[in-house]
C-alpha cells in the first residue's frame, strides 16, 4: 500500500488514498494515546514484559527451569544470588518469574485474538443485518453472557485436559460475548452514516459493505477492546493455572503455575513472601498495563467519554 | 437490556425513553403481571438451554471422559469398558441425552459423584451453607461500602476521594482474588513473616462444637480472612456501577430543577439523585451473581472453605466429572434465576421501566 500521486484516478490509488488517510489516522491516536499519562504508562510496561517474554527463555536457558539441576536451597529467603529466593526445589524464583512472562503473555494474546475474531464476527452481522438474524444473535449472546464465566471455563478446561493450547481455546471461546455486544451498538452508529448509503447505493454486496466499510471503522475500537480482552484471559488463565489447570509443561510455566506451586508447597506458612507476592504482582502490574492501555485508547477513540 | 438508537426511534419510544408517561392500554393493572410472565417464560428457555449445554459439555464434548476417570489407576479393558456400561456411555448420543433427562427432570437426580461415592445433590446439599455464608457476608458488606464510595466519588468528581477510589478500584479489578487472598492470608494469619493473629484455613476448630456459641464466634472468626478477601473482591464492582448510575442521575434535568427549588446540595443528593441511582445499582448486584460464585470459586480453594469453590477444586482434582456436572448446572441455574429476581425487581420497583 505505497501513496502514489499518480494524476490518474486508478482504482488502486484510489484505494491508497483512503489507505493514506487511515494509516495518518492510526498515527495520530498513537500519538495522542502517547500523550495520555495512563496510555504511556502501558504502553511502557507492556514494553518490558514483551521485552522479557522474548529475550529471557534465550538468555536463561532451560537449565534454571530444571527440577534436577536446581542449584539452591528449597525456601531460601531472598539474597545477592537469588533475589527473590528459590522456590520449592531450590529454583531461582525471579529466573522463574522471567520465564513465565512469556506463556502468560502468549495465553493473553492469543486467546484474545480468537475472542475478537468471534465476537467481531457476531457483533458486526448482528448489527449489519438487523431483523431475526440480530435477534438470534443477540438472544445467544445474552445466554452466553449469563454463563458464569469461571466456572465455565474450569468445566471446559478440565473436560478438555490441560495445556498451553487448549487453555488458548478455552479462553478464545469464552471471552467474545461482551465484545460482540459492544461492537453491534458501534455498527449501528456506523451504518447510519452516509457513506453507507452510499455504498448501498452503488450496489455493493453486505460482505462488502461489512468488510470494507464497516469493519475499518469499528477496527479502533476492537483493539481498545483486544486490550481489555487480554487482561481478562490472563486473570483467567493465571486462575485456571492456581486451581490445578495450567499446562504441565515445564516450559510453560506460567506466573499463576508457579503461585500454584507456591500455595501447594506451603509458601504461605513458610512465609517465603518473595515467592508468593512476585508472581502476583507480575499478574497485577501486567494486567493493568493492558487496562490502562485499553482505557487510554478509549478515551482518544471516544471523546464523548473524556468528561467521565 | 439494550439501548434505542436515538435518531431511529420512534416517537412514542424517545417518550418512554426519556420517562414521559405514554399511557398505552397494557400499562397500568396488567403491567407487572405480563412483565413477570415474560421474564419467567425466557428464564425457562434459558434453563433449558442451559441442561441442554450441559449434556453436550459432558456427553459430546468429553470424548472418553472414562479415560480421565482412570488417569492415574490401572484398569484393563474390561474393567473400562464396565465402567463405560455403569456411566451409559455405551449406549448412543441420544439414548444417553434421554436418560440424562429422565433422570433429571424425573428423578432428580445428577448421579452418583465417583470421589465421594454419594449422590451428587446430597455432596453439594452438604456444602451450599458455608458458602451462603461467606458469600452473603461478604456481598453485604461490600454492597455497603461499595455504594458508599461510590456515591461519594461521584458528587466530588474529580476530587482526590474520587481518584483515589477509582484507582483503587482498578487496581483491585487487575489482581487476581487468590493471589489477593494469599497475600491477606500470609501476613495476617501465617507466623512466619505475619502477624499469625487468625487462623489458616477451614471453617471451625476441630476441637469445638460448630452448634453452640462458641462454635458460633469459632466460625466467625475463621471467616473474617475469606470475607475480608471477598469483600476487597467484589468491592470495585458496586463501586464502579454505583458512581456510574450516579453520573448517569446527575445529568438529569430534574436535578437541575431541584438545585433552582434552592435545595441544599445534601437534600438534593440524599432525596432525589441516590435513590434513582440505586434502584438500577441495586440489582445490577443481582446480575452480577456469576462474577459473585467465580470469586468465592477462588477465594474458598485458599482458604479450605469447606463449600462448593472449594467443592469445585476437589471436583476438577479428582476429576469426578458427575459432581462437576451438578455444580455446573446449579451455578448456571442460580445466576438465571438470580438474573430473572433482579429484573422483576427492577420491573416492580421501577416506574421508568415499561417494556422489558
Amino acid at each position: 500500500m505505497t501513496a502514489t500521486d499518480q494524476p490518474t484516478i486508478a482504482p488502486h490509488a484510489r484505494g491508497s488514498v483512503v489507505w493514506r488517510r487511515r494509516r495518518a489516522a492510526a498515527a495520530r491516536t498513537w500519538f495522542e494515546l502517547w500523550a495520555e499519562p495512563q496510555g504511556k504508562a502501558g504502553v511502557i510496561v507492556l514494553g518490558i514484559a514483551i521485552l522479557v517474554a522474548v529475550l529471557a527463555p534465550p538468555l536463561l536457558g532451560q537449565n534454571v527451569l530444571s527440577i534436577i539441576a536446581a542449584t539452591g536451597r528449597p525456601f531460601q529467603s531472598p539474597s545477592l544470588h537469588y533475589p527473590l529466593g528459590t522456590d520449592e526445589y531450590g529454583r531461582s524464583v525471579l529466573s522463574l518469574l522471567a520465564w513465565g512472562a512469556r506463556p502468560s503473555l502468549i495465553i493473553g494474546f492469543s486467546a484474545a485474538i480468537i475472542a475478537m475474531v468471534i465476537g467481531t464476527a457476531i457483533g458486526v452481522s448482528s448489527g449489519h443485518y438487523g431483523g431475526w438474524v440480530d435477534t438470534v444473535l443477540m438472544r445467544f449472546d445474552d445466554w452466553a453472557l449469563n454463563i458464569p464465566f469461571l466456572p465455565l471455563v474450569i468445566v471446559l478446561q478440565a473436560l478438555l485436559g490441560r495445556g498451553t493450547d487448549k487453555t488458548i481455546l478455552v479462553l478464545g471461546i469464552t471471552s467474545w460475548p461482551g465484545t460482540a455486544r459492544i461492537l453491534r451498538a458501534q455498527v449501528l452508529s456506523v451504518k447510519a452514516r452516509p457513506f453507507m448509503d452510499r455504498a448501498r447505493a452503488l450496489g455493493a454486496s453486505n460482505m462488502h459493505q461489512m468488510v470494507k466499510h464497516t469493519l475499518p471503522n469499528i477496527m479502533p475500537l476492537v483493539l481498545a477492546n483486544t486490550t481489555i480482552t487480554i487482561a481478562g484471559a490472563i486473570l483467567a488463565e493465571s486462575t485456571l493455572a492456581f486451581l490445578g489447570l495450567g499446562s504441565p509443561s515445564l516450559n510453560a510455566t506460567s506466573w499463576g503455575s508457579m503461585l500454584d506451586g507456591a500455595f501447594t508447597a506451603g509458601a504461605v506458612s513458610r512465609g517465603a513472601w518473595a515467592y508468593l507476592l512476585a508472581p502476583g504482582l507480575a499478574i497485577a502490574i501486567v494486567v493493568l498495563a493492558f487496562t490502562w492501555c485499553g482505557n487510554a485508547l478509549e478515551k482518544v477513540l471516544t471523546p464523548r467519554l473524556q468528561s467521565r | 437490556m439494550t439501548t434505542l438508537p436515538i435518531e431511529s426511534a420512534p416517537p412514542e419510544a424517545l417518550s418512554r425513553a426519556s420517562g414521559g408517561r405514554s399511557p398505552s392500554p397494557r400499562s397500568g393493572r396488567w403491567r407487572i403481571p405480563i412483565l413477570i410472565a415474560r421474564r419467567l417464560v425466557g428464564a425457562i428457555l434459558s434453563l433449558l438451554a442451559i441442561v441442554l449445554f450441559n449434556f453436550f459439555l459432558f456427553n459430546v464434548i468429553s470424548s472418553n471422559p472414562i479415560r480421565a476417570l482412570v488417569r492415574n489407576r490401572h484398569l484393563d479393558a474390561a474393567a473400562q469398558a464396565q465402567l463405560r456400561h455403569e456411566f451409559g456411555y455405551d449406549k448412543s448420543k441420544w439414548n444417553q441425552f434421554l436418560d440424562y433427562c429422565n433422570q433429571l427432570f424425573l428423578h432428580h437426580n445428577l448421579g452418583i459423584s465417583t470421589y465421594f461415592t454419594r449422590p451428587v445433590w446430597n455432596v453439594i446439599a452438604d456444602r451450599i451453607w458455608p458458602t451462603v455464608l461467606l458469600v452473603g457476608v461478604s456481598t453485604i458488606l461490600s454492597s455497603l461500602i461499595g455504594t458508599w464510595i461510590g456515591i461519594k466519588g461521584a458528587w466530588e468528581r474529580g476530587s482526590a476521594f474520587d481518584k483515589i477510589s477509582n484507582g483503587i478500584s482498578v487496581t483491585l479489578y487487575s489482581v487476581p482474588e487468590f493471589w489477593l487472598g494469599l497475600v491477606i492470608l500470609m501476613f495476617l494469619a501465617g507466623d512466619q513473616v505475619g502477624l499469625g493473629w487468625f487462623p489458616l484455613g477451614g471453617i471451625y476448630d476441630d476441637d469445638v462444637n460448630p452448634a453452640s456459641v462458641a462454635g458460633w464466634i469459632n466460625i466467625g472468626w475463621h471467616l473474617v480472612l475469606p470475607g475480608l478477601t471477598l469483600t476487597l473482591g467484589y468491592l470495585a464492582q458496586y463501586q464502579l456501577v454505583m458512581r456510574s448510575s450516579m453520573l448517569d442521575e446527575m445529568a438529569q434535568d430534574y436535578v437541575q430543577t431541584a438545585r433552582a427549588k434552592g435545595l441544599r446540595d445534601l437534600a438534593v443528593r440524599r432525596h432525589h439523585v441516590v435513590p434513582n441511582a440505586l434502584l438500577p445499582a441495586m440489582t445490577q448486584i443481582f446480575l452480577y451473581f456469576g462474577f459473585v460464585i467465580s470469586g468465592a470459586l477462588v477465594v474458598e480453594t485458599v482458604y479450605s472453605w469447606p463449600g462448593l469453590g472449594l467443592l469445585t477444586e476437589t471436583a476438577v482434582s479428582g476429576a469426578d466429572f458427575p459432581l462437576l456436572r451438578g455444580l455446573f448446572l446449579l451455578f448456571t441455574a442460580s445466576v438465571i434465576v438470580f438474573n430473572l429476581v433482579a429484573d422483576v425487581m427492577l420491573g416492580i420497583l421501577d416506574p421508568r421501566v415499561r417494556e422489558l
